[in-house]
């Protein structure tokens, strides 16, 4: 790995003025930035602890919505989420495997937009607020394809807004040597109607099936959607699984996550 | 190049670290406490599984600048203060829970956090606690064993693979 000069601010406005200073980046969890830095995929000059900024942190609830810390770990959500949010909290449970819970964080998934990774679909699942250091942006337009966000340069997620659900459930397939979601699929009933947001499937990274969430939106039972198919055109293709596969298991998964929701 | 502070095993320890420096480089190069393994270097073994502030921790996977003032516990603080081994790796010797032994310190630091977490783990509980600490020679039956063994429950009775 190549060498950089460390920073660890304590304040949101101290992070986004060392992001400032030439070829810095924001380091959150590691989780993913460590690993791609051994590969040397990136090298920053800089890089930009945002561990350290209390600010950031914890989970809190504000009427029907719950407020996550950008740098949460996903082992702090699925405790403190777990009973105003179950289905979010069980989502944060089954990234990764326990060391890697313990240190990585939810603003370091949704920036790095990993077509496969769960809390894009919880984000975009429930039209979570992703809150920054400059303003508010709407799940449905943060994310824009694969491993690419609504992100500027330098601006750093502070935390998210969730709405919470009347009932929810995320239903993962499992990769079992990445621990990633082979597919994973979030249904969110809300009084508004149902949202249906699916991980680990398209090569364009996250989505919405709009027809899935039309016919729970109507009826919410697992059978209303079983008729329903999407196309595997842009599914993703490897070793795993075929564009079918994926196309197939979208639909299963959504199934699953509406019987463990109801 | 700035130092870094931390408590390990309980002790007060410095060192001048990069920038890149992990932890498990820290502890390894930086302090000669080799019992921490580096495995597969890429986050994916659990064989460099640390506590840090009682957590299970991929010491591989975090730069030891960013964990200024952390306590942080290795395999080396695992035995008792007369250096006899601790409950859990008595219980890896008893139930034989090694075979090359490669893997056996990310096993027992991550034993030491789901037990602190939850003491008497059902089988089901343990082999998901474990899923990210892979063990090459797959040993997992009688690694199972010496956990259930070590949270003081009949290590006997597992069901077969």
């Amino acid at each position: 790995m190549h060498n950089f000069e460390f920073v660890k601010p304590a304040s949101v406005a101290d992070a986004v003025a060392a992001l400032g200073r030439g070829e810095a980046q924001p380091l959150s969890g590691g989780q993913t930035l460590i690993p791609s830095m051994k590969a040397r995929l990136n090298a920053p000059e800089i890089l930009v602890s945002l561990t350290g900024i209390t600010e950031m942190q914890g989970v809190s609830r504000d009427g029907d919505s719950l407020t996550i810390g950008a740098a949460t770990t996903h082992a702090t959500v699925a405790r403190d989420a777990a009973s105003d949010f179950p289905g979010l909290a069980a989502l944060a449970g089954q990234i990764g495997d326990p060391a890697v819970r313990n240190r990585g964080t939810l603003g370091g998934s949704v920036a790095n937009n990993d077509p496969s990774a769960c809390y894009p679909a919880a984000v975009l699942g429930t039209g979570a607020t992703i809150v920054t250091n400059t303003r508010e942006i709407a799940a449905d337009d943060f994310f824009q394809g694969m491993f690419t966000t609504a992100l500027d340069e330098g601006e750093i997620i502070t935390g998210v807004r969730f709405p919470i659900a009347q009932a929810s459930a995320y239903a993962k397939f499992l990769q079992p040597a990445s621990r990633f979601a082979l597919t994973g699929v979030f249904v969110a009933k809300y009084a508004s109607g149902v949202r249906v947001a699916v991980t680990g499937a398209s090569e364009n990274g996250v989505f919405r099936w709009a027809e899935a969430e039309a016919a729970l939106s109507a009826q919410f039972d697992a059978e209303a959607v079983a008729g329903l198919s999407v196309s595997p055109h842009e599914m993703i293709s490897d070793l795993h699984g075929t564009p079918e596969y994926r196309a197939h298991l979208v639909r299963v998964m959504n199934q699953r996550g509406v019987r463990a929701a109801s | 190049m700035p130092k870094v502070t931390m408590k390990v095993n309980g002790r007060a320890v410095s060192a001048e670290t990069e920038g890149r420096t992990l932890l498990s480089g820290y502890l390894r190069e930086g302090l000669g406490l080799t019992g921490t393994h580096v495995g597969c270097d890429t986050s994916q073994c659990g064989a460099c599984v640390v506590l840090v502030d009682g957590q299970a921790v991929k010491s591989c996977t975090a730069f030891a600048a960013d964990l200024e003032g952390a306590e942080v516990t290795t395999i080396e603080g695992m035995a008792n203060p007369d250096g006899s081994l601790g409950v859990i790796q008595q219980a890896f010797q008893d139930y034989h829970g090694l075979q090359c032994g490669f893997c056996t310190p990310g096993m027992v630091m991550s034993t030491a956090a789901l037990l602190a977490e939850n003491p008497r783990p059902s089988e089901e509980e343990v082999r998901h606690y474990l899923e990210g600490n892979i063990c090459r020679c797959t040993g997992y039956q009688n690694i199972v064993r010496a956990v259930m063994a070590a949270s003081g429950q009949d290590a006997g009775a597992l069901a077969a693979e």
